[in-house]
This record gives structure tokens, C-alpha cells and sequence, in this order.
């Protein structure tokens, strides 16, 4: 099928709503003691709750539900005083139960929204409801030599708690859903509800898409994609996807109601067999937990443990400190480097240096390391001594640069490293002039072309006398000596 | 020593008094077990090294001058859908033939910490579904009174056990009547606590919103013992209530002058006219002990069965949904792919009863049905639950029977499984509303059948339950 043209494709909008489920950063699991970790041995963090066992029960985890509260308030949702678990069954070898135990129709949060900007545009998407459940553990199909005949199941994972974040179909392309993606990701990092670590599974996404003529009332019907695992592949699929159905519909075919499965390999989307989805989940209470109760006072503490959160934060730099937009949008990306760059911009006394540092050669050097800032050998305070040392001309330019690559490879404050190479800037004219007099002395040929007229020589000179002081020395007064001398 | 008339009175009594060890005691017990069990076929297996280390335990702590709990050394029978570790658990299901729990049942913990000895595991329907104990994939379960008839279901073998005398006491568990009806059939006191009271922690599941564990035994004040001892909250049961378990003994003092007592007339229309009578006499002592009796009125009653057939059967298609041949299950070694592993593993496994139920509640709760059969049942409980608060307002207590009649014939009723529901109508609704009720030995038919009277109390208020039923037991029937 011939992909539509350009002129087609403005025709069509797109209406996109995103499913996101997040791990909660819990120490154990949601309904018995285990731990959560990553990496273990195969089903060796299981119990027989969590192996579905006969007779094993279900106990709520309370730091659970504290973290699903503090994601429901970070979203600006409304927090349900009573919510209710239900079983939804479906038959997999990685479900023990045989069902998952998920929220149905009283989910713990829901009426929120987040704000996004998308190819600069400012909006807001709608979130219907954020509800807590139980992850399934982990089928392993290859990779084994019988993997031809056997599947392998790993149950670590099983009954990990996690949020599902469902969106309203707020979103008309790929990009505004990056945007929203790349938001509720940064919102829940900053309230430590969840790593969303990727790579690990933290954070997944499924989206439902669908297409319609532009002013059009009625919704087209929609496809729900799966494994869309990371940032990229969302973009991908969704492109696709929506290429996909305006097409189809173009060259008169109708779009239908299924789930398709994102292969990163081809970057295609493909049905999944019909018998695979067609899943009557039969959703009822969960009678082995009670109604979920959520006091006034329970509710008020949690509320009071919140960090600011990221658009707050952003408003604040700018006005409080004069970042620029761009500047206060990078710098809240992630909580780490919010309180970095606080603290460094505190102890420096000069925010605006501070935060082109930070941004500049902390997270350039941070990046050819592959550490993160929160394992940064600089400490903020560190940093912020370093700029400070600037501001107040101890350090030039050049030679903070220099210490700072030292204070990196060494995990060092800047005064160690000072110290030891003898580092400090030299201003005191004193000291200068033997230099410049030996410079001179040194450059008849520059001297002679410098009085004779061509004064950019001086460049020249100045350059021999950082030199021969190994850029200790003060620039300007080095440039002024030079001046004085020649006259 | 003949084990087959003891109480737990008299265990605790021969025990201190150094008349025998509990070990000797264990071992006749495991003897006489053995020796008797072809006839009934009640238990499904023994549990000697487990029932010796527990006697062992509890003859160290009397040498050592120590109280070895209110159970100690006392022969306990436990159903077979309770788990203990290291001793098989079958459910009664070919599907768990050789499943073996990593752990035990919190009401198995707290048994044994008591001093209880556990001979072994009861013979039952499979997952406990079904009003006969002919649903179990072992065959089924005689009743020691009447060779040829049912023990009841689903906690025959329980039942069976106490009346044999190869256990002192017994656990059981009850869904819809389970304990009640077994113990009405084989002429012993079965007790339903409030719903909570006892942990479901390692009780196969069967419906969740009704399952409960209980004490079977061959006196009233045996059932409130070993109440006593394994009711309470439990942290690893999210429904196990946290209201404070009373020496239940210490009200079995025979003060149930003007006590109120309700007659339901919605329960005596269909009795068989020998039960009828039984209970009427039945009745009528309770009035000479000097109870006010009057008639009730439970209106709802009629939608009992309905009712209790959707919600159980709804939950059950899922609880059951774990044995599924992936883990620690049987396994079908017939299919190819995972769908029919899934298929032949479960059709193979079950029996008719489960599957039945299985379906019946798979279609309540599949789209487009919810509302018309899960939700209205839902509505329905709350009504059957809101007759008994009104009734209680009124009387202290409830009277009734247990079944429309006696223990029948094996093979009488299994090709109608509709009249074997239809058996339950007098125990669900205790089950629906989470009240407690018991039953209790209220004489027996010209055939020599037991007939059980049902005593049903407010939520957690066993304590008048026993007193009443403990004065009915010493008064004597006809």
C-alpha cells in the first residue's frame, strides 16, 4: 500500500492516549515480604504468595499504596478515600494466580492532568485514573538448548508493585506523546515513586491510536500498540501506526478494533492473532483484600512528604536566580540535577556560572564517563567552590577548567588540587614584571613589528608570558604590563 | 486404652494424671486409625512422623513440668484441603496428587503450638465442592454410623473420623454448610465461626468471600476448645478480624434461661417429616431449659440457593484457576501446544462437580453477564444478611435444621447434582451472612440416622452459641 501524501496526511488528525505502568520503588513486593530487586537468581525472590501457592493470601504492602498516593498527587489527581482491588483472569504461565490483582472500577486516583510543552506549543493532558496492581513474573522463550520445545519462567518479578497511568486521548502526535511520556516519567522520578529505569522495565508503555478527518466529531476506531519500551520506539510505532491507519482508510479499507504488537526491528506494528487478544478479563472484587481506605489524616502526611515538583521548580529558577528558559528546563530534567545545581549555585554565589557549569562541563565530562550526576566525583558544594573561586578572580577561566578536570579524575575540592600544583592565579604586578621584562628581552623581532604599528602582535606576546607562567597569570594585568612597557 | 470414646477433657485429664504419655497415646491413636480406616475410607492418608514429633514435644514439656497448651497430646483429624508442610495436601483433586506445601496453615500453627497432635489428612470432596464427600477424586466416604449412606460433604471425612473415634477432634471447612451437614449426618457437633474469626491463611481456596475453618468434635465443649485455640487475627489474612477471641469454655455454664430464640418458618416447610419431628422435639427441650421461642421470618431465604450458587461458583472459577499444570500441579503429558496443556491438564484433572461449577461461574462473571448474575447476587447476600440483623434485634439466637433430611444413600443423588444444591438451602445462608452457626446432635431417625439442629448467632458471638448448644447437649434428646 502506497503511503499517503503530505497533502492526505494534513487532512487527518491523530487522537493518541497512552497506558504507562511504572514500578513503585518499594523495598518489597506488593502483596507479601519478598524483595523486589533486580538481578537475582531465578525464582529465588518468591514465597508462596507471590507462587501463587494453594491457600496463600494477599496483604497489601502500605508503602505501596503511599507511593501510588504520592504519583496520584504528583499528576494532580484526586485521591479516592475508598478504593477496591478486583481480580482480572486471564490464563499465562507467567500469572501463578490466574489472575492479576489490578484496580477496576474504583481505582485509588484518578481526574488529574500534566502539563507539556510539544513542538512549542504549552498543553495539558488529561489523566483518567492512576491504580495500583501486581506485575506477573517473566516467560523466557530463548536462550535455553531445549528453548525449540520449552519456555522458562522466572517468578522474581511476580507481584512487583506497579502503577498503570492512563491517559485521556489527549494527544494528536507522536511528539506530544513524547512529551507526555517524557513528563510523567520526569514527575515520578522527582517524587521517587519509581526509577523508570527503562532498560529494566520500570517504565513501560502501550498506546491507543486511532485517526480521524480533522474537524471530525466521532472518534476513528482504534488499535492499541504494545512494547513500546522506550522513547524511540514510541515515536516509531506511532508514526507508523498512524501512516498505517490513514492509509488503510484512504484506499477505502476500515481500521480495526485490535492490539498490535511494535517490532523494533522493523519498526512496523503487526496484528496479533485474534485468539491471542480475545480476553473476556471477568473482573470482580478481590474478596481476599478488604476496601481500600485512604483517611484524611494519612492522606495529609503524605501530602506534606512532596518534594516540589518539576514545573514549580523550573517557574522558580528562572525568577529567583535569572536562568534562562532553556537553561531552567534542563536543569529540572531530573530531581538529581535540580538539588545539584541548588546547592552548587548557593555555595558559588554566582547561579547563573553555576548553572552554565553544571550544564556545561559537569554533565559533558559526566556523560563521556556514562556516570550519572548522581555519582558525579564532583560534589555540588565542590562545584560551587570552584565558581565562587572565579567570581572572586582567584582562578581564571582557563585554569578552572584546568582544576576542575582534576577535581573529576580525582574526586577532589578545588582547594587540594590549588595546593598541590600551585595553581593560583598571579595578579601582583611584582611578580609579573621579571616576566615581562624577560618576554621582551626574548621577542625583539614582535617588539620592533609592535611599535612599528601592528599592534595585534601584543596577542602574541601575552600568549609567551601565560606560558612561561603555565597560565597562572592574570590576563589582563598581564595585557596592561605589556602595554605600560612598550608604551 | 480405647481412643474411640476420648474428649479432650479426658486426654488432658489421663496426660496429667500420668495414666499414659502423649507418645503412647499418639501411637494407639495411629493404630486404631489404620486398623479402622478401611471401612470408612476416611482419611486420605496418615501423618505419623509429624503426629510422634508433636506427641514427643508435648511428653518433654509435662517432664519438664511445663503446660503443654490446652490441645496437648490430643489426636487431631485435618481436612485435606488445610495445608501442612511436608505432609501431602491433595484438596481431594487428582490435580494436586502429589503436592507437598512449603508451609502450614496458620490454624495448623497455631494447632500444634497448642499441643494438638495431627494423626493425619480427611478424605473430602474435591476442593471441597460438593454436599456428599462422593466429589472426592479418592474415592468416596462411608459413614461410620450407616455403611452404605454418605457421610455429607464436604468435610465428610472430618465428620466421619469423630464419629469413628480415630480422631478426638477434627478440621473441617465450610463454604455453604460443609461442616454443619457432614456433622448433622454423622452424629457430631460441627461449629462455623463468624467469617474472619479463624485466619483462611493456607486454606485452599474454594470462594474466598465464604470459606471458613472450623472445629468438628464429639462434644460441644471439645468444638469450643479447639475454637478457642486457633481463632484470632491473623497479620497474613487481610480479612481475619481483629476482635478479641473469649474462653468460649468458660460460658458453657448452662444459663440459657430467657434466652429469645427465633424459629424461621421459611425453614421448616420442606423438611422430611422425621427430621421435622426431631427438631420440633428438639424444641421443645430447649423450652423446658427455659428459652422463649418464637417464630421468624427470614424472607429472602428463598434465593439462597441462587444466590450462593453464582457468588461461590464465580469465585471458585477463579481460585482455581492456579492448577493449571505450569507449577506444581499435574501435569497432562498429552498436549502440544499451551493451550492445550492448559485444556488437557485441567480436563483431565478435574472432576465433573468442578468443572461444573468452573463454567457456571466463568458465564456469571463473563461480559454481559456481571450485572444480571454477579451483581444481583450481591444484592441478594446483602438482603439474606440484612434478615438476620433484623432478626437479632429480636432474639439471641436462631434455630433450625441443618438438612431437609438425613444422611442418604451413596449414589442416590449424584445424578442430580440440582437436588444435591438444592440439599444446602438451611447452611448457605449462614455462610452468606458471615454469621456463626453450628450444628448439634438432636437425636436420630427410627433408622438410627443422626439429625443435627442448626444454632446461628450474631457475628462473633459464639460464646452464646455454645452456651445454648452446650445446654441442649447435656439435657439430653430422645
Amino acid at each position: 500500500m502506497a503511503a499517503p501524501s503530505p497533502e492526505v496526511m494534513a487532512r487527518y488528525e491523530a487522537v493518541i492516549g497512552l497506558e504507562i505502568h511504572a514500578q513503585l520503588a518499594t523495598a518489597t513486593k506488593i502483596f507479601c515480604g519478598c524483595p523486589t530487586g533486580f538481578g537475582a537468581p531465578p525464582n529465588t525472590n518468591v514465597c508462596p504468595v507471590c507462587l501463587g501457592m494453594p491457600g496463600a493470601l494477599p496483604v497489601l504492602n502500605r508503602e505501596a499504596v503511599e507511593l501510588a498516593i504520592k504519583a496520584g498527587l504528583a499528576l494532580n489527581c484526586a485521591i479516592r478515600p475508598r478504593s477496591r482491588f478486583a481480580r482480572k483472569n486471564y490464563f499465562y504461565p507467567d500469572l501463578p494466580k490466574g489472575y492479576q490483582i489490578s484496580q477496576y472500577d474504583e481505582p485509588l486516583a484518578e481526574h488529574g492532568y500534566v502539563d507539556i510543552t510539544a513542538d512549542g506549543h504549552a498543553m495539558r493532558i488529561g489523566i483518567t485514573r492512576v491504580h495500583m496492581e501486581d506485575d506477573a513474573g517473566k516467560s523466557i522463550h530463548d536462550g535455553f538448548k531445549d528453548s525449540d520445545r520449552y519456555s522458562y519462567v522466572d517468578l522474581n518479578r511476580s507481584g512487583t508493585p506497579l502503577i498503570e497511568i492512563v491517559s485521556e486521548p489527549d494527544m494528536r502526535s507522536s511528539s506530544e506523546a513524547y512529551a507526555y511520556l517524557a513528563a510523567v516519567k520526569q514527575v515520578l522520578e522527582f517524587v521517587e515513586v519509581s526509577t523508570c529505569d527503562m532498560e529494566k522495565g520500570h517504565l513501560r508503555c502501550d498506546a491507543n491510536v486511532s485517526v480521524r478527518v480533522k474537524g471530525a466529531d466521532k472518534l476513528g476506531t482504534k488499535a492499541e500498540v504494545k512494547n513500546l519500551n522506550s522513547f524511540r520506539f514510541l515515536k516509531e510505532a506511532l508514526d507508523y501506526e498512524i501512516v498505517r491507519q490513514i492509509a488503510l482508510i484512504e484506499n477505502g479499507g476500515r481500521v480495526v478494533q485490535e492490539t498490535r504488537l511494535y517490532n523494533p526491528d522493523t519498526g512496523e506494528t503487526a496484528g496479533m492473532r485474534s485468539k491471542e487478544e480475545a480476553h473476556d478479563y471477568r473482573y470482580f472484587p478481590e474478596p481476599d483484600l478488604v476496601p481500600l481506605r485512604v483517611s484524611e489524616s494519612w492522606l495529609a502526611r503524605v501530602r506534606s512528604g512532596m518534594p516540589e515538583l518539576p514545573a514549580r521548580k523550573r517557574a522558580r529558577f528562572i525568577s529567583d536566580y535569572g536562568l534562562r528558559e532553556y537553561d531552567a528546563d534542563v536543569l529540572t530534567q531530573t530531581r538529581a540535577a535540580s538539588e545539584y545545581f541548588e546547592t552548587a549555585a548557593r555555595v558559588s554565589g554566582d547561579p547563573k556560572t553555576a548553572a552554565n557549569w553544571v550544564m556545561g562541563d559537569l554533565m559533558g565530562m559526566l556523560k563521556a564517563a556514562g556516570k550519572e550526576i548522581s555519582e558525579s566525583p564532583v560534589s555540588a558544594a565542590n562545584l560551587g567552590d570552584l565558581v565562587k573561586r572565579m567570581a572572586t578572580g582567584e582562578l581564571s577561566g582557563k585554569l578552572a577548567k584546568d582544576v576542575f578536570a582534576k577535581m573529576f579524575a580525582k574526586g577532589e575540592p578545588a582547594s587540594a588540587v590549588i595546593e598541590r600544583e600551585g595553581l593560583k592565579q598571579i595578579s601582583d604586578t611584582g611578580a609579573l614584571e621579571k616576566i615581562i621584562a624577560e618576554v621582551i628581552a626574548g621577542n625583539p623581532k614582535q617588539v620592533e613589528q609592535y611599535q612599528g604599528g601592528k599592534t595585534t602582535v601584543i596577542n602574541f606576546l601575552v600568549g609567551q608570558a601565560m606560558k612561561a607562567t603555565r597560565g597562572q597569570a592574570n590576563v589582563a594585568v598581564v595585557t596592561d604590563l605589556l602595554k605600560q612597557k612598550l608604551g | 486404652m480405647d481412643v474411640s470414646s476420648l474428649t479432650i477433657e479426658r486426654v488432658r485429664k489421663g496426660l496429667l494424671g500420668r495414666e499414659f504419655s502423649a507418645c503412647e497415646l499418639a501411637a494407639e491413636a495411629l493404630r486404631f486409625a489404620e486398623a479402622e480406616n478401611p471401612k470408612t475410607n476416611a482419611y486420605l492418608r496418615l501423618a505419623p512422623e509429624r503426629a510422634m514429633a508433636a506427641a514427643r514435644r508435648v511428653d518433654e514439656q509435662l517432664a519438664r513440668g511445663e503446660d503443654p497448651g490446652p490441645l496437648a497430646g490430643v489426636p487431631v483429624a485435618v481436612k485435606d484441603v488445610i495445608l501442612t508442610k511436608g505432609v501431602t495436601t491433595t484438596c481431594g483433586s487428582r490435580l494436586l496428587e502429589h503436592y507437598v506445601p512449603p508451609y502450614d496453615a496458620t490454624a495448623i500453627a497455631r494447632l500444634e503450638q497448642a499441643g494438638g497432635v495431627i494423626l493425619g489428612k480427611t478424605n473430602c470432596d474435591e476442593f471441597a465442592m460438593g454436599s456428599s464427600n462422593e466429589n472426592s477424586a479418592y474415592g468416596p466416604v462411608r459413614n461410620p454410623v450407616a455403611l452404605d449412606r454418605v457421610p455429607g460433604g464436604s468435610s465428610g471425612g472430618s465428620a466421619a473420623v469423630v464419629a469413628q473415634g480415630t480422631a478426638v477432634v477434627a478440621l473441617g471447612s465450610d463454604t455453604g454448610g460443609s461442616i454443619r451437614q457432614p456433622a448433622s449426618f454423622c452424629g457430631v457437633v460441627g461449629v462455623t465461626p463468624t467469617y474472619g474469626r479463624v485466619s483462611r491463611y493456607g486454606l485452599t481456596a474454594f470462594a474466598s468471600s465464604l470459606d471458613h475453618i472450623g472445629p468438628l468434635g464429639k462434644t460441644v465443649r471439645d468444638t469450643a476448645t479447639l475454637l478457642g485455640v486457633i481463632a484470632g487475627r491473623d497479620p497474613s489474612d487481610a480479612t481475619s478480624a481483629d476482635a478479641p477471641v473469649p474462653d468460649y469454655t468458660a460460658a458453657l455454664d448452662g444459663q440459657v434461661k430467657g434466652l429469645k430464640l427465633g424459629l424461621p418458618r421459611e425453614y421448616l416447610k420442606d423438611v422430611a417429616s422425621e427430621s421435622g419431628d426431631l427438631m420440633a422435639r428438639g424444641v421443645d427441650v430447649l423450652k423446658k431449659l427455659g428459652c422463649d421461642v418464637r417464630e421468624i421470618s427470614l424472607p429472602a431465604t428463598d434465593s439462597a440457593v441462587a444466590c450462593y450458587y453464582i457468588i461461590a461458583t464465580a469465585e471458585a472459577s477463579s481460585n482455581l484457576a492456579r492448577y493449571d499444570g505450569v507449577r506444581y500441579t499435574f501435569r497432562s503429558g498429552s498436549a502440544e501446544t499451551l493451550s492445550d496443556m492448559y485444556r488437557n491438564t485441567r480436563g483431565e484433572g478435574f472432576g465433573a462437580e468442578c468443572k461444573r461449577r468452573i463454567m457456571l461461574g466463568t458465564y456469571v462473571l463473563s461480559a454481559g453477564y456481571y450485572d444480571a448474575y454477579y451483581l444481583k447476587a450481591q444484592k441478594v447476600r446483602a438482603l439474606i444478611a440484612r434478615d438476620f440483623a433484623n432478626a437479632f434485634q429480636e432474639v439471641d439466637a436462631i434455630v433450625a435444621p441443618v438438612s431437609p433430611f438425613p444422611a442418604f444413600k451413596l449414589g442416590e443423588k449424584v445424578d442430580d447434582p440440582l437436588a444435591m444444591y438444592l440439599s444446602d438451602i438451611y447452611t448457605i445462608t449462614g455462610d452468606l451472612a458471615g454469621i456463626p452457626c453450628m450444628s448439634v446432635p438432636c437425636g436420630k431417625t427410627a433408622e438410627g440416622l443422626p439429625v443435627g439442629m442448626q444454632i446461628l448467632t450474631r457475628h462473633f458471638d459464639e460464646t452464646t452459641m455454645f452456651r445454648l448448644a452446650d445446654a441442649f447437649e447435656k439435657a439430653g434428646t430422645a
